[in-house]
């Protein structure tokens, strides 16, 4: 390489680092871990001396003294330019790590104080005449079930059958284009403007102040239509053309094509949407208080009363706490708790569901 | 939404025009000899299909422009021609498969067996159960068994059948196929677990299981290997006996050896229309054909 | 309706299309239209729930203030929460982005972009409740010496709260909550820069860093933007988080560490509207409907954003 002219201007050592280009030294890809594994040691060892433990000063005296080692060492064997490419690749692997410490506090915080109350009695009693220690959220539990159930009961029909007006039939149509528009201004609207919609809806028709079960449940809808479509219309959109064009040339109407052919096709990955979808709508809030209330007992019928959910429950406990405080605040916690594990199962079944069950499609 | 109507009326109505003599064009369909018909076999269903001033659009983009043909019973007639000179449009022409592209348009006369393919009123949908089609790639059904794939014609047209005549029917399309002895012991598997050519064959089982009068074959051996496409050759050889066969293909040997007719298709140059340039026996296209682009083509001194 | 039933794919003229083709298609076109008037009524019925408070004179409202008077603050807290998580968020995104698309080893990317997305699973009562009981506490001391050090700053003037009731806290748990949205938009678009971009950056002896600076960030800004955009939209309309940690008792100022901030019109909606009757329940929904206008235009405007860059990518492949 040395010996090379390069045109003016044009230096080969600034492309290949060094005087002898791949002559020049690379470090045995340990190095960085190991001298990372080292930064942590040291920090913990420092922090340990100082008595100022926690995993966020970790995270960033980990960052910084690995991201100078491993800088002055690739600096003094590599090259410059090679040295600046591992001391930006320490500094986002540190800015990841940085972002899931919440999560892991989250996580822990959660199943740590959540599990105080995580009991039989919790699942199994209401919070009626409940103002110390024990009672439970069954009355919530049941209220989440048929809210969610409800509007998942509304949405899904919709929003799929306008995921197949949109991949099947509105090609090019002005009524699509619009459609897609208005579903992601949708996805976008605040959920507690969703409640507020569905209280407008309800108040013009039975009068202020109503509170329903159902009318929670419209409110979700409202938030859950934009989720179901989208995943619909991704999971139609790659079962591929020549399925279709198989179908038709067999002489099959349109409907019926997309009924058995197209539909079982997706079928795996629309359900795995559903069940998503799901799982960002049970654990909303604000819109139920506002529509669905806060009731201590157990009301099964969305067309009268109020009705209580998990997360409202779950806020209640904490907003107004009975005497002793740490009960009511247990009691949310294990409500947190709860909903965390419904939504992470949700989460979990869909994906494997989905790479069990997923047609592959080539 | 009113507007989108009116231009689909539009695109839906071929409008007859005249076609415009054109002299020098090839003399298709004049100029081919009688064939000499074979003994068809007792489930000879086989129809002929006559195509005069016949033009493709898709949206302002003429693909093929005025085309007369006639395609004979129980043969087999190949479309031959370099990329994108509107032979596989003109395929999908004949079972209305083109008019599935949005914009896609047609103008121009075809007749199965007299009956107007194109005119008002016809249903694409019994059309296309007149007339099969197998495609490129193999595409069996992923959610369908082998044995599914094959009843899918039959079951997704809502037909009430015993189980014992859809066995039945099923069995037949498959030996038809060559396929029976190959996959009579897993049925019930999925068709997709099949190899490429045993995919393809089913594909003829499926397309053939309905009883079509006319079977179209988009490229059928481009996605196979040599063993698997001889296969689908000597199964079309078959086949002619109850079908008339219409095959689009890319390989000059393939035309020579299974066809009975052939037609060239060409352009001038890309962003015209493709003509059809001449067409008559396969012998005689190979062997002496009257249009220069044809010898050119056919001897490889083509792009 | 006929017309756009319309027979576009079968092209069949006549009537006799199929009864089972009609009303497939029938319902298809009617769950459009209904999601359409959904969307419309939203509007329309908060607007007809609005207009009392419009008309109302000012000692009728709460707290005897005009609907300006009133709004005004909320509105600013509610943008200045979302402005402060979205500063915080975006450089975090954009590199978990590019780590999970570019850095991690390939056999981790997957499992770690589950793990990102977990954040965005998290219910946002429980965000709340890990803010009030976790990272507010633990706040404390750095907003006691951002005080201290930055005092001479507007945003940190002080004096620090001893609650971690604060919006500095808000804007982090916000920051946590929307940063798995702008990772995704972001990384969806990274791993989809041009492939033979990056070879041919790396062919001519570039680090991976500065092939990443070469090709992947000028690929994907207009997505971290929009992204960007998005996640401002839901950091707007977030809800239980605020309510749950700020303290929302005091005027509009730039004091982020401080125990007077402002509530956004969210948060003030859920704390006033359960105890709310009459012309303050119409007035709460005339401050949802500003709160509906300001997240349409922030998320329309990122949209138009995402598709322009969509249409632009794809014409780029018809090109190569």
């Amino acid at each position: 390489m040395s010996g090379t002219t390069a045109p003016v201007g044009f230096d080969s050592r600034d492309v290949f680092g060094g005087e002898s280009g791949i002559g020049r030294g690379r470090l045995p890809d340990w190095v960085p871990y190991a001298l990372a594994g080292a930064s942590l040691a040291i920090t913990f060892l420092i922090l340990t001396l100082l008595d100022q433990v926690s995993a966020v000063r970790l995270v960033i005296g980990t960052a910084l003294i690995s991201g100078i080692s491993i800088y002055a060492v690739s600096r003094a064997v590599e090259s410059p330019r090679q040295a600046k490419d591992r001391l930006v690749t320490v500094s986002i692997a540190s800015a990841f790590v940085f972002a899931v410490l919440p999560l892991a506090s989250l996580l822990w915080t959660v199943v740590d104080r959540g599990m105080a109350r995580f009991d039989t009695t919790f699942f199994t009693e209401s919070a009626r005449n409940v103002v110390g220690e024990g009672g439970g959220a069954a009355h919530a539990i049941w209220g989440t079930l048929v809210i969610t159930g409800l509007a998942a009961a509304i949405s899904v029909p919709i929003g799929i059958m306008a995921a197949i007006y949109l991949v099947e039939y509105g090609k090019g149509k002005r009524l699509a284009r619009y459609l897609t528009f208005f579903v992601d201004v949708m996805t976008g609207i605040p959920s507690i403007v969703a409640g507020l919609f569905a209280y407008a809806v309800f108040a013009l028709i039975f009068g202020p102040g109503i509170r329903l079960g159902v009318m929670g449940s419209v409110a979700l809808t409202v938030l859950m239509i934009p989720i179901v479509i989208r995943s619909a219309e991704e999971m139609l959109k790659i079962v591929p053309d020549h399925l279709r064009e198989a179908s038709y040339a067999l002489g099959t109407p349109k409907w019926r094509t997309i009924v058995k052919v197209v539909l079982p096709t997706a079928l795996a990955g629309m359900i795995t949407g559903v069940m998503l979808a799901v799982a960002r709508i049970i654990g909303e809030t604000a819109p139920l208080l506002v529509t669905a209330g806060v009731i201590d007992s157990t009301n099964m019928n969305p067309f009268s009363g109020r009705m209580e959910t998990l997360p409202v429950y779950a806020y209640f406990e904490y907003k107004t706490p009975g005497i002793p405080q740490d009960a009511s605040y247990d009691r949310a916690w294990a409500a947190a708790l709860t909903l965390i594990v419904i939504v992470l199962l949700l989460n979990l079944i869909a994906r494997l569901f989905y790479r069990r069950f997923g047609t592959e499609i080539r | 939404m009113k507007e989108d109507g009116e231009d689909l009326t539009e695109t839906e109505t071929p409008e007859r025009i005249e076609s415009p003599v054109d002299a020098p064009r090839a003399s298709a369909a004049g100029s081919t000899s009688p064939a000499t018909a074979e003994k068809p076999s007792a489930d000879n269903r086989a129809k002929a299909i006559e195509v005069s001033g016949l033009s493709l659009f898709y949206g302002d983009f003429k693909a093929v422009e005025d085309v007369d043909m006639s395609i004979r019973p129980n043969k087999v007639t190949a479309l031959i021609g370099s990329s994108g000179c509107g032979k596989t449009t003109f395929l999908r022409s004949i079972n209305r498969m083109h008019e599935l592209t949005p914009g896609a348009r047609v103008e121009g006369h075809m007749t199965l067996d007299g009956a107007d393919i194109y005119g008002p009123g016809v249903d694409p949908v019994e059309v296309r159960r007149q007339v099969g089609m197998v495609f490129q790639q193999p595409n069996p059904f992923p959610t369908m068994s082998i044995y599914e794939n094959v009843a899918a014609g039959l079951k997704l047209n809502t037909r009430r059948i015993k189980k014992a005549q859809l066995d039945e029917v099923v069995e037949r399309a498959l030996r038809g196929a060559n396929l029976w002895n190959e996959v009579k012991d897993r049925l019930n598997k999925p068709g997709s677990g099949l190899s490429g050519g045993q995919q393809q064959r089913l594909c003829i089982a499926r397309a053939t299981a309905v009883q079509p009068e006319v079977l179209l074959m988009d490229e059928p051996c481009s996605a196979l290997d040599p063993v698997a496409t001889l296969a689908v050759e000597d199964l079309i050889q078959e086949l002619k006996k109850n079908f008339t066969i219409v095959i689009v293909t890319h390989n000059m040997q393939q035309a020579s050896r299974a066809s009975d007719y052939t037609a060239f298709f060409n352009l001038e140059k890309s962003g015209d229309p493709g003509r059809l340039v001449e067409m008559d026996e396969t012998t005689a296209i190979f062997s002496n054909p009257t249009q220069k682009a044809t010898e050119d083509y056919v001897s490889g001194r083509f792009g | 309706m006929e017309a756009a039933t319309g027979p576009s794919v079968w092209g069949l003229r006549g009537g006799e299309r199929r009864l089972g083709d009609r009303l497939f298609s029938g319902a298809a076109i009617a769950s459009g239209i209904a999601i359409l008037t959904v969307l419309a009524g939203v509007a329309i019925f908060l607007l007809i729930q609005a207009v009392p408070a419009l008309s109302a004179s000012t000692d009728e409202l709460a707290e005897g203030k005009g609907l300006v008077e009133y709004i005004a603050p909320l509105a600013f807290g509610t943008v200045l929460a979302a402005t402060l998580a979205v500063i915080i968020a975006v450089p975090l995104a954009v590199a978990v982005a590019l780590f999970i698309s570019h850095i991690a080893p390939r056999a981790l990317a997957q499992p770690l972009g589950y793990i990102v997305d977990l954040l965005a699973a998290i219910p946002s009562i429980v965000y709340g409740l890990w803010g009030i009981f976790v990272l507010g506490p633990a706040a404390v001391g750095v907003m006691k010496w951002l005080e201290d050090n930055l005092g001479f700053l507007p945003f940190f003037q002080g004096p620090a709260s001893v609650t971690g009731r604060t919006m500095f806290v808000v804007g982090i748990v916000l920051a946590v909550m929307i940063l798995p949205i702008i990772s995704a938009v972001a990384r969806e678009v990274f791993s989809q820069a041009p492939r033979r971009q990056q070879e041919g950056a790396l062919a001519l002896g570039a680090t991976r860093w500065e092939m990443i600076k070469m090709t992947v960030l000028p690929f994907g800004r207009s997505a971290v933007i929009s992204g960007s955009m998005l996640g401002l939209g839901r950091a707007l309309g977030e809800t239980m988080a605020v309510v749950i940690i700020l303290s929302g008792s005091g005027g509009i100022t730039f004091n982020l560490i401080g125990s007077g901030n402002p509530p956004t019109i969210a948060s003030n909606i859920a704390s006033k509207f359960p105890e709310s009757s009459g012309i303050e329940v119409n007035e709460l929904i005339l401050s949802g409907l500003v709160l509906f206008a300001i997240t349409l235009l922030v998320n329309m405007g990122a949209r138009s954003i995402i598709s322009r860059s969509e249409r632009h990518a794809a014409e780029g492949k018809k090109r190569a």
